[in-house]
């Protein structure tokens, strides 16, 4: 295995400034709506879990009910998983309805703030030729190495942390919202147009399952991955904003 | 690389975290502050909800091809009383709908007199809490039309509905401001898809109100009274299910 340190001297020479031991890596208003979103999104994943316990069958179209065909039956949310633990609709969409607004607002000033410090400019924005086959497959080998650090540019994004976080950002929470807000009969009345971005309620119902598995999914291999590139650094650097470089200095 | 050991203990925390922020839950919404807070999110919904659509906005109308083949039936499906089976057995010919409280001219309407008033057909979709949702087609007077021929005092804030069904020995109540009580869609429906109103759906008459959920949707109406307060009327929070189990008053989503 390549020393990275070592290789950084010989073949084209570095400027003179020694790779600093730890970076700024996470801004104040990332790392606020990193812990708000974490709380946020448990308790919507565990006061959802009891509402679809309530009619566990989902559908497509303007309407479900009993009589009509369902294209999945979820499986019984175990208690250990939902809000509250014993089945109480009413308890579960009060947590419900009070962090979905948390998770809207939390969203749009995270979107604000990451527009306006240039986060999403920097560090999100897919760059021609990082889609290329030939640069995924070496990102793959690298994650396969369990390097996800570029040693050139250690701060960067590597291209999946990229798709994913985009997904997550402006895909599946965005999705979680308006499919949660077509459920609603009021904003139906408000804004007619979600029911046609949404196909109709019963779909939006289906959107809602389909972008909450999306975001667990997210959330497992997100906490595989801080596994493995290293808790205590990454789980630090999103308390502190400080992350220390992975590579160890020659 | 950190060691394994501190990455188990690292997962074992987090795990422990995951599980603290479920199972606390529990405890938490028990603490009467914080239950406040977590009951606050219903005004914040309402406010948001009624500050971002026009007072008259209208719920969506479906086509007859749309509507669903079976309208199934939930909550009470018989009242089952014997007042009730006795005024069911003469298809409601003595039934007379009370109108009163705070208005001008209490009324006593007949089922002969309410299908012979100005009626609007609309379909419809019906949304229960539990998350399914039904297509149908509802046809009744509009419920402002009644309030208006008894004349709803200025001090009125809210309009009340007293059922023919018992719970737990008590009549099954809901209310709605007046807001939705005058809104353009809020009827009280005498017939479901062209055949009179059955004793499943809310014989002889059920409210319709369509920017909220299914539990809003009163059947078997006996009295509507105008209220300045909902505070004294069952447990004072405004409906059946409101006061039983927490279910939000307001229930636009």
């Amino acid at each position: 295995m390549e020393e990275p340190g070592a290789s950084l001297d010989e073949p084209t020479p570095r400027p003179v400034t020694p790779s600093p031991e730890t970076i700024y890596r996470h801004r104040l208003p990332t790392r606020i709506w990193h812990w708000v979103n974490m709380i946020t999104i448990l308790i919507m994943i565990g006061s959802g879990a009891t509402i679809l316990n309530a009619h566990p069958h989902l559908y497509w179209g303007n309407y479900g009910a009993n009589f009509d065909r369902p294209w999945y039956n979820p499986p019984h949310m175990p208690s250990w998983l939902t809000i509250p633990s014993h089945y109480n609709l009413a308890l579960a969409r009060r947590w419900h309805l009070l962090f979905a607004l948390v998770l809207g607002f939390g969203l749009l000033g995270y979107m604000i703030a990451s527009l306006v410090n240039r986060h999403f400019q920097r560090d999100l924005r897919v760059r021609a030729g990082e889609l290329a086959p030939g640069h995924l497959w070496h990102d793959v080998k690298e994650h396969l190495a369990l390097r996800f650090h570029d040693p050139e540019n250690p701060a960067a994004y590597n291209i999946f942390q990229k798709l994913a976080y985009v997904s997550v950002i402006f895909v599946l929470i965005p999705a979680m919202i308006l499919s949660g807000l077509t459920l609603s009969p009021a904003m139906n009345a408000a804004w007619p147009w979600l029911l046609d971005l949404m196909g109709g309620r019963a779909s939006a119902r289906s959107v809602h399952f389909i972008a909450a598995t999306g975001i667990v999914l997210f959330i497992v291999i997100h906490l595989a991955l801080v596994l493995l590139a290293g808790p205590i650094n990454e789980i630090g650097s999103m308390i502190t904003g400080r992350w220390r470089v992975p590579e160890k200095k020659p | 690389m950190s060691g394994i050991i501190t990455r188990r203990a690292v997962l074992t925390t987090g795990a422990l975290g995951a599980g603290l922020v479920l199972g606390g839950c529990d405890k938490i919404a028990e603490q009467p502050g914080f239950r406040k807070i977590l009951f606050s999110g219903e005004k914040i919904n309402q406010g948001l909800q009624r500050a971002l659509s026009a007072r008259t906005a209208l719920a969506p109308e479906f086509r007859p091809d749309q509507m669903s083949p079976i309208f199934r039936t939930n909550g009470n499906r018989n009242p089952n009383t014997p007042d009730y089976n006795a005024m069911a057995g003469v298809q409601f010919a003595g039934w007379k709908l009370q109108v009163g409280g705070l208005v001008t001219r209490p009324l006593a309407i007949s089922l002969a007199q309410l299908r012979a008033m100005p009626a609007r057909t609309q379909i419809t979709r019906h949304d229960c809490v539990e998350g399914w949702s039904a297509i149908g087609k509802w046809r009744g007077p509009l419920l402002g039309s009644i309030l208006k021929l008894a004349g709803v005092r200025d001090t009125a804030r809210f309009v009340v509905f007293t059922c023919a069904d018992l719970m737990g020995g008590q009549p099954y109540y809901e209310s709605i401001d007046l807001i939705d009580a005058f809104h353009p869609q809020t009827i009280l429906a005498l017939a479901l898809n062209d055949a009179p109103l059955d004793v499943g759906h809310g014989a002889p008459v059920r409210l319709r109100v369509e920017r909220q959920l299914g539990y809003k949707q009163a059947k078997y109406i006996m009295k509507i009274d105008a209220v300045a307060s909902l505070d004294g009327i069952g447990k004072g929070k405004g409906g059946y299910w409101e006061d039983a189990i927490g279910y939000d008053w307001y229930a636009g989503i």
